[in-house]
């Protein structure tokens, strides 16, 4: 595999498969960081009424032991009652599922929803939880040592780009 | 870094003894990571999982109501255990030595110690003896340091004032007994402050105060004017030695921060006290519950920002 799919034609892709699903009770929360980037323009395509949550699981993550506390965690940020939602949950890419089960721990401190659905750009295998996406925008290979994630470049053109893992 | 006791190989918080030492990053950190744990404490559920399963010592060897119950609040909404020790109502009287203390605890599983102790220093002392994997927090030592007051105060200033690069702070009254005076000098220098202000009489000065980078007033009309941050310090009437003041009345008359006074401040300046406070020693009530006090947002600021001192420690 030498060349990455194109962020955009995927983004674009995810907003033509979900927009037949949002319903009145539907809201959309991302997560930091490339997550927040591919729901604002989600949320913007679909025109879903409820603004945009934005949510950071340093305080939920299992490897706290581990690694300590992530430096600079961002505020999460819902800003509608979770009680009853349909929600969407957006990330970039989806790996060991590790940060997935931590967003719905923290997701549960707010409330109750209705149902919670996954939404990724990429489903780049090597899960160690049993969590899966429903809205997937492509699957690809990438081996153990590489990192693949998201990035968005000054005029807000989403890209995605491997790199090795420190 | 080796010669910095509170910071491990890498440069990380390991303990938190005091903010005279402590990188600026270091700091920036801490703040940024409790304006977070507002967010934490604003929700419904105000708890999250990061400490469960560990143990936190309130080790008080002086009497505190709030700064022990909002480290013990802190440790809760991180899903901590808490052990509240009075100990100058136990082991101490007994005769047991500090380090024997904390050597029981240690046996009892402890991760955190959080210690409050009337000797400056105590708290190094116990963080040079614990193992590795416990960590110590100094909750007010002597007339040496109170770091978390300290990061409240600094958390305060931020959340009202946003940038550290333009303010005039002053900070008035008993420097001489105050650790909360020493701690946010240190912390305000680090973080930039172009101008911090000390304004007492010259009998509640400590000796060669200027040396912490700090403005020296003995009239408080004079060194208000213009402050952005004006921080009230409680007269420590039990810690009074002899005749450094003549009366209360005499001080309120002379260091009391009316209306009036404040009036000298800029117009959009904030008003803070780390309590407990004397009305009518060393601000007047119509001040301290004013449209200028931020006196009760710092309290439970305190909470965020222990919060973020104990993960930030214990996972490092």
């Amino acid at each position: 595999m030498n060349r990455l799919p194109d962020a955009e034609k995927l983004c674009a892709q995810l907003a033509a498969e979900l927009k037949p699903v949002v319903k009145p009770s539907t809201a959309m929360i991302g997560l930091y960081t490339g997550g927040v980037w591919l729901a604002e323009r989600l949320h913007a395509d679909l025109g879903i009424a409820e603004p945009l949550g934005t949510m950071d699981i340093a305080f939920y993550r299992d490897d706290y032991h581990q690694q300590g506390l992530a430096r600079d965690p961002k505020r999460t940020q819902i800003p509608f009652a979770v009680e009853g939602r349909d929600l969407l949950l957006v990330d970039d890419v989806l790996y060991t599922g590790r940060t997935v089960r931590a967003a719905m721990n923290e997701l549960f401190d707010y409330g109750r929803p209705a149902s919670i659905s996954l939404v990724v750009l990429a489903d780049r295998g090597g899960r160690e939880l049993p969590i899966c996406a429903q809205y997937c925008g492509c699957t690809i290979e990438v081996a153990k040592g590489m990192r693949l994630r998201l990035l968005r470049d000054e005029r807000g053109k989403l890209k995605l780009e491997l790199q090795h893992a420190e | 870094m080796q010669n910095n006791p509170q910071l491990n190989a890498n440069g990380e918080l390991r303990h938190l003894l005091s903010i005279e030492g402590l990188p600026r990053d270091v700091l920036a950190g801490i703040l940024d990571t409790a304006a977070s744990f507002v967010g934490v404490t604003e929700r419904e559920v105000k708890k999250v999982p990061l400490l469960r399963g560990k143990s936190v010592f309130n080790l008080f060897f002086e009497p505190s109501t709030r700064t022990r119950t909002t480290f013990e609040i802190a440790a809760k909404r991180l899903s901590a255990d808490v052990i509240n020790l009075n100990v100058a109502a136990s082991s101490q009287t007994k005769g047991e030595s500090l380090l024997d203390t904390v050597s029981n605890l240690s046996a009892m599983q402890a991760d955190l110690f959080v210690v409050r102790h009337g000797s400056s220093g105590a708290p190094y002392l116990i963080a040079q003896h614990v193992k590795p994997h416990e960590h110590v927090i100094n909750a007010g030592d002597g007339r040496h340091a109170h770091p978390t007051q300290g990061l409240l105060d600094l958390y305060t200033i931020r959340h009202y004032k946003q940038d550290f690069g333009a303010l005039r702070v002053a900070i008035v009254g008993d420097i001489l007994h105050s650790r909360v005076a020493r701690s946010l000098i240190h912390g305000l220098t680090t973080l930039g402050t172009p101008e911090v202000r000390v304004i007492g009489p010259q009998t509640l000065l400590p000796a060669g105060v200027e040396a912490l980078g700090v403005k020296v007033f003995n009239d408080m009309q004079e060194g208000l004017r213009g402050t952005d941050v004006v921080v009230m310090l409680r007269l420590q009437n039990e810690r009074m030695r002899g005749s450094l003041l003549p009366s209360a009345q005499e001080f309120f008359k002379h260091y009391g921060l009316t209306a009036q006074k404040l009036a000298l401040a800029k117009p959009d300046a904030i008003v803070m006290h780390p309590g407990p406070m004397n009305r009518g020693v060393e601000i007047d009530s119509t001040v301290a519950d004013g449209p200028h006090s931020v006196i009760l947002p710092q309290v439970t600021f305190g909470i965020a920002v222990r919060m973020a001192v104990m993960s930030i420690v214990a996972g490092n």
